[in-house]
Formats: structure tokens, sequence, C-alpha cells
């Protein structure tokens, strides 16, 4: 962890979204520094998956502030008035941002490969043997060098997960979000996983995590926040906050899952 | 009674016996088979022996110039028809689901209007459009013209053809790309756009070549139908095939002579023969839209053929499996 007072890598100042009339983010703060694991702790519904979302305008903030390695997340200031950014803007900054989801949602009608190298050469016009090279080093890197010509409906759910991660660190981010990320797996399936996300994190990157693996975020991860119905509960060391959890949700959520 | 497990005795390493029974009877299908064996040769023998389906003529006429003309007429017409309604009918999906109101609206008007009418109407409408516009003038209103033409000269009895045709069938296309489109997990949009794709890179490299899959059958439909849809255009004197073989019977050299009946035999059989080739060219790139959807491609049908032919009493052919989806 290197919460060494630098500017931090993702801000949150009370942001709020809502659908419709469901309020499902109430006013968020959060920081996380580069370098840092945050992992997110919550019952379905609380938003985690929502705050995720926006961090790289997936879904726009209704309110407050969201900052990614400073810059003002889907508008621009000038003066006190805020501009809503062109299109190429969104898609330039979400490209500095990997995410990884709950159903992989890898693309079907390509192999692995040409998963991996899609975004490098249609977004950052990189030349395709370059291209191929990073895809090669990333997939071996998840374990998976050996399914290069493999369609995703070949491969396991685990596999196809570390297929997205590959595809997803290919454009080099910055940032990395994970969206429930061993959630549709089987079982025995996480474990490969985890481990990739635990080589990624002791290599440096800067991850957002939301998840259930409770063993995960308190080995891997350098904070943990506890949301619950939009809010953030509680937030700490993950050591701390499992062991001696101060709020009576918090205790009562773990007390479920522990 | 005790009933004792059929497979107690078998210990490790003792490989169960492969299953030899007596397949089921199927009398049904054989009786069936009688039926349908008789109809087919009666069938058969009524349009071979009947002296009015004149096959003789059939055959003498169905390749003379003017026929072969009329069919590469109806298959230039149909290539051009449906190609403008592909373009179109895929530019007025993607805008009837964009953001932008008035591009969306503009799209369902379009649609509205050109799907809402007969085509044949259209057809007329484009042939006489030099009553309403005698003459094409690309200007700004009430001010200089950039550009002046007559219309007779610019809409020929062909190019009505084609617009009647093309921005018809791109109404009824708009709406099976649209139907395709919105077939694609939107978790696909979702993937793409977190990776910095555009709107634009989105539709075109990921949700498309995924829809398809759903936009490549009925569009097969579509194609067929327009062949046959072409013999409208005799309305406007276009010589098509259908109007081809219909001037043949119907001019003074043949008056009398009851050249009916085997110059529709002539025009349907081609119209059956090209229908058949764009039946086989439909199943290959379904073929190749299949790729990453099946774990195994489905066999072309020269493979289906060759694996019945040499494995028949082995076992009957089985048509490939989906697998059940492991999402583990």
């Amino acid at each position: 962890m290197s919460a060494d007072g630098g500017q931090p890598m993702v801000l949150a100042e009370g942001v709020r979204k809502s659908f419709g009339r469901l309020e499902v983010l109430r006013g968020i703060d959060l920081a996380v520094m580069p370098g840092e694991v945050m992992c997110v702790l919550g019952p379905s519904g609380s938003g985690k998956s929502t705050f995720l979302r926006c961090i790289n305008h997936l879904e726009k903030v209704d309110a407050g502030r969201l900052w990614v390695d400073g810059e003002l997340v889907g508008y621009r200031q000038h003066g006190n008035k805020l501009y809503e950014l062109r299109e190429r803007e969104v898609s330039r900054r979400r490209a500095e941002i990997g995410m990884v989801f709950q159903r992989f949602n890898l693309f079907p009608h390509m192999t692995a490969t040409e998963n991996v190298i899609e975004a490098p050469v249609r977004v950052r016009g990189e030349s395709k043997s370059s291209a191929l090279e990073r895809a090669h080093a990333m997939l071996l890197r998840v374990g998976l060098a050996d399914k290069a010509d493999a369609y995703p409906n070949q491969l396991s759910g685990g596999q196809q997960q570390r297929v997205a991660i590959a595809r997803a660190l290919a454009m080099q981010p910055k940032l990395m979000l994970f969206d429930e990320p061993t959630s549709a797996l089987d079982p025995e399936l996480v474990g490969d996983v985890l481990d990739v996300m635990r080589g990624l994190a002791r290599d440096g990157m800067t991850m957002v995590v939301v998840t259930h693996e409770i063993g995960f975020a308190r080995e891997a991860g350098d904070s943990l926040v506890f949301m619950d119905s939009g809010v953030v509960v509680e937030t700490g060391a993950p050591r701390e906050v499992l062991a001696n959890p101060r709020h009576e949700r918090t205790k009562a959520f773990l007390s479920k899952v522990l | 009674m005790e009933t004792e497990p059929i497979a107690a005795t078998a210990g490790a390493g003792r490989q169960p016996e492969p299953i030899k029974a007596v397949p089921v009877r199927h009398p049904g299908r054989w009786a069936a088979a009688v039926v349908v064996a008789f109809g087919l040769g009666g069938l058969g023998w009524s349009l071979a022996t009947t002296s009015g389906f004149q096959w003789d003529k059939v055959a003498q006429f169905f390749t003379t110039d003017q026929i072969v003309t009329g069919l590469g007429e109806t298959l230039l017409l149909t290539a051009i028809a449906m190609a403008i309604g592909v373009a179109l009918g895929t530019v007025l999906a993607v805008t009837r689901l964009s953001p932008n109101p008035l591009l969306s609206s503009a799209s369902w008007l379009y649609v509205w209007f050109f799907r809402g009418t007969p085509v044949l109407v259209q057809l007329l409408f484009w042939y006489y459009i030099s009553a309403v516009y005698p003459t094409i003038v690309i200007g700004i209103p009430g001010g200089p013209a950039f550009f002046h033409l007559t219309s007779n000269d610019l809409i020929t009895k062909f190019l009505a053809a084609i617009l009647g045709l093309g921005l018809n069938e791109a109404a009824y296309m708009a709406e099976i790309v649209r139907a395709g489109i919105l077939s694609v997990d939107p978790g696909q949009q979702e993937a793409a756009q977190a990776l910095g794709m555009t709107r634009m890179q989105t539709m075109r490299r990921i949700v498309l070549p995924q829809a398809m899959r759903v936009i490549i059958p009925p569009t097969g439909n579509e194609t067929i139908s327009m062949l046959k849809t072409t013999s409208l255009v005799s309305v406007i004197t276009v010589t098509e095939l259908l109007y081809a073989a219909e001037l043949i019977y119907s001019s003074p050299r043949s008056f009398g002579a009851g050249l009916q009946i085997p110059l529709l035999l002539v025009a349907s059989i081609w119209y059956l023969v090209i229908t058949s080739v764009l039946t086989a060219i439909q199943y290959y790139v379904e073929r190749y839209f299949a790729r990453g959807a099946a774990r195994e491609l489905p066999p072309t049908p020269l493979q289906r053929l060759r694996r019945m032919l040499f494995t028949w009493h082995a076992q009957p052919p089985l048509p490939p499996l989906e697998p059940p989806r492991s999402y583990g």
C-alpha cells in the first residue's frame, strides 16, 4: 500500500445516483491511492457495482464529484461550469481503466487472442504485430498461452474470466475495476482467477474489487470498504474490519458470510 | 424376491458389454413411405405424359436468348435491390437505435411509409415520377441551381425498378437488422465501451457480427422473396424473366400456339434453380457466422453425405448438439 500522500487514483465526493425513484448511491466518499487494492463488500443491492460502473462512466453520476487520476469523470470543468465530455473523450479515458465483469463478457465471435488485441488495435491504433506480441505475454501471465486460439465457449468459466483479465490488461490500464469477478464461477475455478488477481496486486496495480471473497479481501486487500443501502458504512484495514467490525450492519453481514 | 443388480458381477477392470438390442420397428413409417412414393410416382407420371405441358417446347425455350437476357435482368435486379436493402436497412436500424431522437424518428417514419404502402404502387410511383417532377434541380430553394436534369433522362425504367424494390426492401431489412442488434447481450456493448471503443466501433466490430446469426436466416428469406418480387417490374415494362416469357408467348409470331404453359414452366424452373443456389449460399454464410457459437461447426452437406455413406450401419449421423454452456 502506498498511501504516500500523493494524488489519489480514484476520489469520490458525495457521489449520488438514482435509477428512476430508487436512489442507489446516497453520497459516497472514497479515495483509492495509486497501488492500493481496495475491496468493496456489501449485501446485494447495496450499490457496490453501480459505484464501480460510475468510475468509468458506464453510469452517469447525478450529484457529487468523481475524479480518476485527477480528471473529473464524464465532465470538464471550466471555472464553475461543467461541460459534458464528447464520446471520443469519454472513450479515451475509459481506455485507461480496465474492467472485469461478473459474466466475463468476452466477445464470443473472436478467439482469445482476438479478444485481447481488439482494443489495442482498434482503440489505440497499435500495429497488429506489437499487439499480438503483448497479447501473447498477457495470456502467458494469466496462464492460458495454450488457449490462444480457442473461442470463449470452448473455455471454462475460470479460463474465460482470465482471458477477460488479459483483455483488460492489454490496454495497460492505470486502474483495474473488478465487478464480482468470481461470482459466476464454479467453486473449484475461483482459485485460478484469484491467483491472477493476487499477482496483479503484488505487481502494484491499483485495483477496486467488488467481491464476496472474504479470504481474498483479507490477504490481498490494502483496504476494505463495507457498503450498505448506497452508503459507505465502514472502511479500514481488511484484517481490522473483518476481525473487529465497529458497525452493527457490518457485524450482521459478516456473521452471515464468514 | 431379491433382485440382483446387473452390475454386481462387473468387477474392476471389466468393460461392460456394448448394448445389442433389437431396434424399435416403425411400421407407420413404411406405410407413410408407400403412400408418399405412390403420390410422387403418380405426379411424375402425369407430368411426363400430359401433352399440355409440352416438355419439348420447355426444352426448346429454356435457353433462348430472350429468356437468358430476362434471367440476367432478374438476377441483376435482385442483387442490386438487395444490396440497397441491406445497406440502407442497416443504416436505418442503427439510426433507429441512435440516442439522437431526430434520427431515430426519421428512421421510424421511413419504415412506416415504405412498409405501409404496396411495393407495386412504389414501383409505379418511381416510374411516373417525371409527371410530378419534370426536372430535378439541386440548389437552394428560390436561389441558384447547381444541378439541372430532366427526370425522364435520369429515372430510366431500370432505375425506377431498382428504386422501387430497393427502397421498399430497406424498410423490411431495417426491422430484421434491428431485431438482430437487440438480440445481442447488452453486456457485449458494455465490455466494448469499457475498453474504450466508440459507439460506431462497438456496433461494427462487436454487435453486428454477433447479430448476423439472427439476421442471416430472414435475410435469405428476403432475398428469395425478392427474386420473385422482381417479376412485378413487368408492370413498368422491364424485361425480367417472367416478362420475357410473357413477351414470347404473346408475340404475334407465336400467337395461338398455346405456348403459355411451357414458357411459364421455363420461368418457374429458372426461379427454382436460382432459389436452390441461394439456399446453398445461405447455408454456408450461416455456417461462417456460427463461429464461436457452437463448439463444432455443423457439417457441410458434402461432409454429411460422406458420413452417411461410410457410417450408415455404425450409427445414424447425429446433429451436433449445442453443449450446455459452462459458466463455472
